[in-house]
């Protein structure tokens, strides 16, 4: 490394550049809908280090700075030029990328704190915010860990003690085995004891990590394995417990807000049923399911449990809520939750603030009748992942262009990344938390389509496919929601925005009005020229365009910004101020305001176009050229039932077949870990194994040769 | 005579109409070729005729044919037979317009006699070229050829010679570009390889000297059309062509979208077009993208790509000699040549191959007025037997020879290192960089630390001291700032910005070398 970058100053200096453009760049522009009431002669912390990385460590520093508190940032050498180290005040490096040997590095983290003199650690969500040896070490140091006790986190962290505690507080429970099971033996001897569905899950887990759900002994078995190894993986604890599983729940949560003077508030409820493999996608608040009394019956329990554990600081209950909204408690997170902003918009409450004000011993400055429920709030979490395998497999880049909607009104983005970051198989692949807010649902939602339309992210696969279809589907936009809305809804995995024959003539006459645009830009040569340009220049151009297989004759013509597209008789009118360098294309077609994306547009014909979320493969041609195709020979594409390739980035945890090996259709042939998700490939026909190219603890990047069948 | 001439007056008439129709015969005969079963079997085999490529790569109604008559002269073996003869030969020429811009063009016409090369073919080939060559415009020629006529012999030869010679005349005068749509074999490849870029199209074309026959009754060596002189190796492993397309029509589009680059001559400026894309435009991933690690690779496409209009590049030779990025692409809409090392390949360092590659494109843009940038992260010159072997040091002087005679605007990006020799190879400031800029994280070192620590303090202690203090002392853009070898040191993400502003100024930069017949690159 170059000298002059572990020169204190230099570095500073460099921060401070840095942290300018960065400060323009999200002023000016009103995201956020809580506030921070920040009452100057309320003594705080002088400096607090924030234990964490991402969009959830640039959300605790933005608090900060408006309480004039300092701000230290621990990171890792990968995330050395990381936004969240930009913005703080001072940054240390606590170790090599793994979050074991960094982010989860106690020392480290320790010795940040000693060096820079921090006197409060916020940590964020997930890494060491509820593992009760940090705040332990950190009372022992003196310095205060800004969440609950350590008691708490004990008692709320390990689900079978929660489970008891909460059956003390009076709070609603799932039926279920209060203990750890052995082995899987036990796990099918108690399943049937509880009656199939059972879910087995890590006693120490959260987040769907380690969860597996069983319908037969089989499954259980199969369960119990990976839920140990992946428990083991993430949590370094492998113990399990199963409890009766409730089908098509829905998973509504109570925020709660507790202080160390034994006052606690409920911040009301956040619903997160649509979820992915027990992981939240989109979230609201508040739930079109609940009425005034169930969300008080709610609310009542959940400050009830914080009670009972002397809870201080921000917390959440979940709760599963049937289809008869009996409700039964899941677990206590003891942390700010990732999906706390949509219970900002609506409360107004800041609520790193509020952990702020608590951990440094100030009483609630509200009561529960001060809680309003002010509109609508919407959450789509945007992943860096490829919604078309099993609603979203991770995959990563670098960030060669992004921007977001901040320009739209009501519309918050918390994010910790910016364009030139990379995505890495280290952390989590989450790119931001794009939250809409309206008066009504309706506005919020409508808010959260144009705000998908308008950001605008490249370099990296991602979810906004999803999340833009997630947010119109009638069973969602009624309310009719369940933990089981994806595989419900997209039962044959998610496919992509399915186009009516309108959409579909938009899109085309999209395509084409960009292909005349730059045909015509083509022929335009500016300075002096020694041989003049004969420009073929017309008004009326005869197109071919081709989508998924479908083949379109259209005719366009061009006034200005205006054209008029014909496709099979009918006239579609595309017009608007765009141009071809811009990512985003703002239009009017047939008087309708769309915002589309050009994705690609390449010398060929080929034009990518993102519309209503989705990216669609167009290629305009030429009526010659696309005559003259037809004598083009086809490419043979690879046989790809007899390949196995890695469908992300990760790493080889296991390979169970060896060359010679015979394998059924479906049988499992390698594990792969990515993001700390196991998942298990299998074989897509019987066939014998040819040749194995990787070994367990193989880094493997997407689309690696794995195993070759014969 | 006059008496001869009034009897005949009745005859003129009959004459002139039959001439009419023998014109129409004769014209409608040249349009199909070798005939409807030939064009069948031209298809079969996804390729398209010479015509329908013209139709395709010219604008619409802009080719105006010359020699659509020329027949072949050869008596023997029965080719002075009419149904031997085919009007206008097995070679379509003339001139047209790509978006608007004039070009001249030969389309080989494979069936007729596939495609070889008669006397009559070469002639009109050379036509062309010399009209070119006076008008000032470039030359695209589409090669799908089985080789000479070899019942014609030696004027085959002749005409192949005729050819060269004007490829060689013409270089640096116009813009030659080679199309392979189909076979090129024997001496004929040489005139492709004289032209400034050969572009192939992947499994229906190849290029090489002698086919696997001839290669398997030589060196026993058992090799297939495609291994020998398919796309894949040339493009990949000979680096003879510069870039494949994937069939006929994507080859033809990509064809006129990189003409858009070119100028027409050697007396035309850098062509410049409507650009969108805001000259000033802050690039703020530029800020990050080089690693805090020296060792630490990362891809410098995403530099290039970051900082050029519409993020538009066309490679040239993009998958041979990875270790160097070439190509063109436009800033504020008007043409520029991109030379970068690669971090990603082979730390990017200069070898005999890239030295080749950046060499050759480098000249080019020289040739023809193209400013060049040059973004620079080079370690060196890459060490061992084999590249000393493989003459290193008259490759890598190709380079130096290159950068330091080109006489167009020459601007200077050191992203990360520029180590020992290569630092002066690549556009430096002593080669006459017009813009020489450092970003903070330069370099501008003799060699990496370690080396020079343990050549300076050999066999003394406090080797890491040492080279801290190394580093600290050169491992930063001061050392070269202060004595004005850089110009500045910039914010990364301004780097568009500053590269357009001086782009307009320099683009009326003149500068000339000292006469000479013609100087003596290193071969």
């Amino acid at each position: 490394m170059a000298a002059y970058r572990n020169t204190p100053g230099f570095q500073r200096v460099l921060h401070a550049v840095k942290h300018v453009c960065f400060s323009k760049q999200r002023c000016g522009v009103i995201i956020c809908r809580y506030s921070t009431v920040y009452d100057p002669n309320e003594k705080t912390f002088d400096k607090i280090l924030i234990a964490n990385r991402g969009e959830i460590a640039c959300r605790v520093i933005k608090t900060c700075k408006k309480m004039g508190i300092k701000t230290v940032a621990v990171h890792s050498d990968v995330d050395s030029s990381a936004v969240h180290v930009k913005v703080a005040d001072e940054a240390v490096c606590v170790g090599p990328a793994p979050t074991s040997k960094s982010y989860l590095n106690m020392d480290a983290i320790m010795n940040a704190i000693k060096q820079t003199g921090a006197q409060a650690v916020h940590p964020g969500y997930g890494f060491l915010s509820e593992n009760k040896e940090f705040a332990k070490r950190l009372a022992a140091e003196g310095v205060t860990f800004i969440g609950p006790d350590t008691h708490a986190i004990q008692a709320m962290g390990d689900k079978i003690e929660s489970k008891l505690i909460a059956k003390a507080a009076k709070v609603n429970t799932i039926p279920g085995f209060d203990g750890v099971v052995k082995d899987a033996e036990e796990a099918v001897k108690i399943a049937g004891e509880i009656g199939y569905p059972v879910m087995i899950k890590a006693s120490a887990g959260g987040g769907g990590k380690g969860m597996r759900i069983a319908w037969n002994d089989e499954e259980t078995r199969e369960g119990f394995r990976f839920s140990s190894q992946e428990a083991l993986s993430s949590f370094g604890d492998d113990r399990l417990l199963i409890e009766k599983f409730i089908d098509n729940p829905r998973h509504i949560e109570i925020q709660v807000l507790a202080d160390k003077h034994g006052d606690a508030l409920w911040l009301n409820e956040r619903e997160c049923s649509i979820q992915r493999r027990n992981q939240k996608v989109v979230e609201e608040a508040p739930s079109t399911f609940l009425d005034p009394d169930t969300r008080r019956a709610m609310g009542e329990q959940a400050v009830s449990l914080a009670n009972a554990v002397k809870y201080s600081s921000a917390g959440t209950v979940e709760f599963l809520v049937d289809s008869k909204k009996n409700f039964y408690f899941l677990e206590m997170n003891t942390r700010l939750q990732v999906e706390h902003p949509i219970t900002e918009c609506i409360t107004g409450l800041d609520l790193v603030q509020q952990m702020i004000r608590i951990a440094k011993g100030y009483k609630l400055q509200h009561k529960q009748s001060d809680i309003p429920i002010n509109g609508w709030a919407v959450e789509s979490r945007v992943y860096a992942e490829d919604p078309y395998k099993s609603f979203g497999l991770p995959s990563i880049g670098r960030l060669s262009q992004y921007q977001e909607p901040l320009d739209l009104p009501n519309v918050r983005v918390d994010s910790g990344i910016q364009e030139g970051s990379d995505i890495s198989i280290y952390y989590d692949p989450m790119i931001s938390k794009l939250v809409t807010y309206g008066k009504t649902r309706e506005e919020a939602l409508k808010k959260m389509e144009d705000a998908l339309d308008n950001y605008v992210i490249r370099g990296v696969t991602h979810n906004i496919p999803l999340l833009r279809e997630i947010i119109v589907h009638p069973r969602f936009v009624s309310g009719d929601i369940s933990t089981k809305f994806l595989p419900e809804v997209y039962p044959d995995g998610f496919k992509g925005h399915m186009l009516t024959a309108g959409e579909r003539r938009e899109l085309l006459a999209t395509a084409a009005a960009l292909y005349v645009a730059a045909q015509l830009r083509s022929q335009k040569f500016l300075g002096d020229l020694r041989v003049s340009v004969v420009p073929a220049e017309s008004r009326q151009w005869e197109l071919c365009v081709e989508l998924d297989k479908g083949v379109h004759m259209l005719g366009v013509s061009r006034s200005g910004n205006n054209y008029t597209v014909e496709i099979d008789g009918e006239k579609v009118e595309v017009s608007g101020e765009w141009n071809l360098a811009s990512a985003l294309l703002p239009i009017t077609i047939n008087g309708k305001h769309r915002t589309l994306q050009c994705l690609l547009r390449t010398a060929a014909g080929e034009i990518s176009l993102q519309y209503l979320g989705t990216s669609f493969k167009l290629r305009v041609l030429s009526n010659l050229a696309a005559s003259l195709s037809k004598h083009m020979p086809e490419k043979v594409p690879e046989d790809t039932s007899s390949i196995l390739r890695s469908p992300m980035p990760g790493s080889v945890v296991a390979v169970s077949v060896k060359p010679g090996d015979n394998v059924a259709e479906g049988q499992e042939i390698c594990v792969i870990e990515a993001m700390k998700m196991q998942n298990s490939m299998t074989a897509a026909k019987t066939a014998k194994v040819k040749s194995v190219h990787c070994k367990a603890g193989d880094t493997v990047g997407e689309g690696d040769l794995l195993v070759e069948l014969e | 005579y006059r008496g001869w001439c009034l009897q005949n007056a009745r005859c003129y008439s009959v004459n002139h109409l039959s001439v009419q129709e023998r014109i129409e015969k004769k014209r409608k005969a040249a349009l199909t070729g070798g005939g409807q079963l030939r064009i069948a079997a031209q298809h079969k085999r996804g390729k398209l005729t010479a015509r329908e490529r013209l139709e395709l790569l010219l604008d619409p109604d802009s080719f105006v044919e010359y020699d659509m008559f020329v027949e072949h002269r050869c008596s023997d073996f029965g080719m002075e037979a009419d149904h031997n003869k085919y009007p206008g030969d097995s070679v379509v020429t003339g001139q047209g317009r790509i978006n608007g811009r004039l070009v001249y063009v030969f389309s080989q016409d494979f069936t007729v006699f596939g495609g070889s090369l008669s006397g009559a073919h070469a002639q009109k080939v050379c036509k062309v070229m010399d009209q070119a060559m006076m008008v000032g415009a470039p030359v695209i020629g589409l090669n799908d050829s089985g080789g000479a006529r070899i019942q014609e012999g030696v004027e085959s030869l002749a005409g192949y010679a005729d050819i060269f010679l004007r490829n060689v005349m013409a270089s640096g005068v116009v813009p030659q570009i080679s199309l392979i749509m189909g076979p090129c074999a024997g001496g004929a490849v040489y005139s492709p390889a004289l032209t400034d870029f050969t572009f192939m199209v992947k499994d229906t074309s190849y290029l090489f000297i002698t086919g696997p026959d001839v290669v398997k009754s030589v060196t026993n060596e058992d090799v297939t059309q495609e291994e020998l002189g398919g796309a894949k190796t040339h493009t990949t492993v000979s680096g003879v062509a510069h870039r494949a397309f994937e069939n006929d029509v994507d080859a033809l589009l990509n064809l006129r979208d990189f003409f858009n680059f070119l100028p027409l001559s050697n007396k035309d400026p850098a062509p410049v077009t409507e650009c969108h894309d805001p000259r000033d435009r802050p690039v703020p991933g530029l800020d990050t993208i080089v690693p805090f690690e020296s060792t630490k690779a990362y891809d410098m496409l995403d530099i290039v790509h970051g900082v050029l209009d519409e993020r538009e590049f066309f490679e040239i030779m993009p998958n041979y000699a990875k270790n160097i990025v070439v190509g063109f692409a436009r800033m504020n809409g008007r043409t520029v040549g991109i030379v970068g090392n690669q971090p990603k390949v082979a730390s990017g360092c200069l070898d005999v191959n890239s030295s080749v590659k950046g060499a050759r494109f480098v000249r080019f843009c020289d040739a023809f007025n193209i400013p060049i940038i040059t973004f620079v992260d080079v370690p060196g010159f890459l060490p061992g037997t084999a590249q000393e072997y493989g003459g290193i040091i008259r490759h890598g002087a190709k380079l130096l020879y290159a950068f330091a005679e080109a006489t167009v605007p020459k601007i200077t990006v050191i992203t990360r290192k520029a180590y020992g020799g290569a630092y002066d190879v690549m556009s430096s400031k002593h080669l006459r960089g017009d813009v020489n800029y450092a970003w903070p994280s330069a370099e501008v070192a003799v060699m990496g630390a370690k080396g020079a620590v343990q050549i300076i303090f050999r066999g003394k202690e406090n080797q890491a001291e040492a080279e801290a203090e190394y580093v600290e002392k050169f491992a930063n853009p001061f050392p070269a700032a202060v004595r004005g070898f850089v110009d500045d040191i910039i914010q990364p993400s301004t780097t568009r910005k500053r590269l357009c502003r001086d782009l307009e100024v320099l683009a009326s930069k003149k500068q000339t070398n000292p006469w000479k017949k013609h100087a003596n690159i290193p071969l």
